[in-house]
């Protein structure tokens, strides 16, 4: 499976989907339109592989038991999912190769 | 919404009926625990501060009329039982609290609630209703500026050891707890959003977002929808727990109601 970076760009940005900047700050966006929970997302692809973007954003849960951050790829281990959500993980997997993708293309540190 | 001048009017009356219990709020205690309101503008700040501005006062008016309206087959209404508004003077900082009566534990509005049913012999008022908000807030109104002081020991330990196990729980399809927002993370921002400590203590409050007021347990509901979770039901044993260890985080903090918030 190979990921598309502007579909990945577009599921980051999108409150629905991965609504990543509610927590991280991407190169470029507003700072102060941008949450403070995350670190800020520049250089991130110059600082990490496809493999460990894709661990963290699938389940960074399984490699930090404390982090805040959802694990976009889990469905089991969850207590009291809403109806609409249960059984389904936040993102697909393909959704989540998308999302590497784009994280690979953000080479530039702050 | 009624005229300023009958807000005015009624904020007259009603600034009567505070309490001059004191405030025995510790410094060290507060030093720790902030409220909401403290994360707010200068500007929101003020709109809670001051009575005559204050959105909530609308509720709290709303409860003084609701207070001594006849209800049920006897035609009885608060007053005929309690007297006046100022009887409830520090009532609402030891709530949740236990009901011997049923032996279980009650929120306000869940006190409220059964009063009208058992007491009054009326018609329930529906949760989040506006005489159930309003009596709360006017209930609530009269220990504005005391401290939040709950039993957490005898009777309400479970349902407090309860209360702290949903509050640490991750849950949704999110799988974030109350705790890594509102203990860990408090002061950082979602968006433009800062993430307060999450300490309840001016229910109902007004809410921009709601345009009108609403309980606690309204709040809650935001907040399990936020990370995708299936909320708690009102009235339930894990609403109750989770009411009472908010209160107990929010002990010493002065209950503010009506707070207002963004």
């Amino acid at each position: 499976m190979s990921g598309d970076s502007e579909r990945g760009r577009l599921i980051v940005l999108s409150p629905e989907r991965g609504n990543c900047t509610i927590c991280h700050l991407l190169p470029g966006g507003d700072p102060a339109a941008s949450g403070t929970v995350g670190p800020p997302l520049a250089g991130t692809g110059a600082r990490h592989d496809a493999r460990w973007l894709r661990d963290r954003v699938a389940d960074g849960r399984s490699i930090n038991s404390d982090t805040i951050m959802p694990a976009y790829a889990r469905t089991d281990g969850l207590n009291r999912v809403a109806g609409p959500f249960q059984g389904r993980p936040i993102l697909t997997a393909q959704e989540i190769e998308d999302v590497v993708a784009f994280l690979l293309t953000l080479k530039d540190q702050p | 919404m009624r005229a300023a001048v009958a807000l005015a009017a009624g904020v007259a009356v009603l600034a009567l009926a505070i309490s001059a219990g004191g405030t025995a709020v510790s410094q060290q205690r507060m030093a720790e625990a902030r409220s909401g309101a403290t994360f707010l503008s200068p500007a929101m700040r003020a709109r809670q501060d001051d009575l005559t501005v204050n959105p909530g006062m609308l509720w709290v008016e709303n409860g003084a009329e609701v207070w001594l309206r006849p209800a049920g087959p006897e035609g009885r209404s608060c007053q005929s039982c309690h007297g006046a508004p100022t009887s409830m003077a520090g009532v609402a900082t030891r709530y949740p609290a236990w009901d011997a009566g049923t032996g279980r534990l009650l929120t306000l509005g869940m006190r409220i609630r059964s009063c009208r049913v058992d007491r009054q012999h009326a018609a329930p008022l529906e949760p989040e209703s506006n005489d159930l908000l309003s009596l709360e807030a006017l209930v609530a109104f009269q220990s504005r500026g005391q401290a939040i002081r709950p039993e957490i020991d005898g009777p309400a330990r479970a349902s407090f050891d309860l209360g702290r196990r949903l509050y640490t729980m991750r849950q949704g399809q999110l799988d974030i707890s109350c705790a890594q927002c509102h203990d860990a993370a408090w002061g950082q921002r979602l968006r433009t959003e800062t993430i307060s400590q999450g300490q309840a203590t001016g229910y109902p409050i007004y809410r921009l977002e709601w345009q009108g007021a609403g309980s606690l347990h309204r709040r809650l509901r935001s907040c399990a929808q936020g990370v995708r979770a299936e909320p708690v039901a009102y009235g339930s044993d894990d609403h109750v727990a989770l009411e009472l260890y908010l209160a107990w985080r929010a002990r010493g903090l002065p209950l503010e109601t009506p707070a207002v918030r963004r």
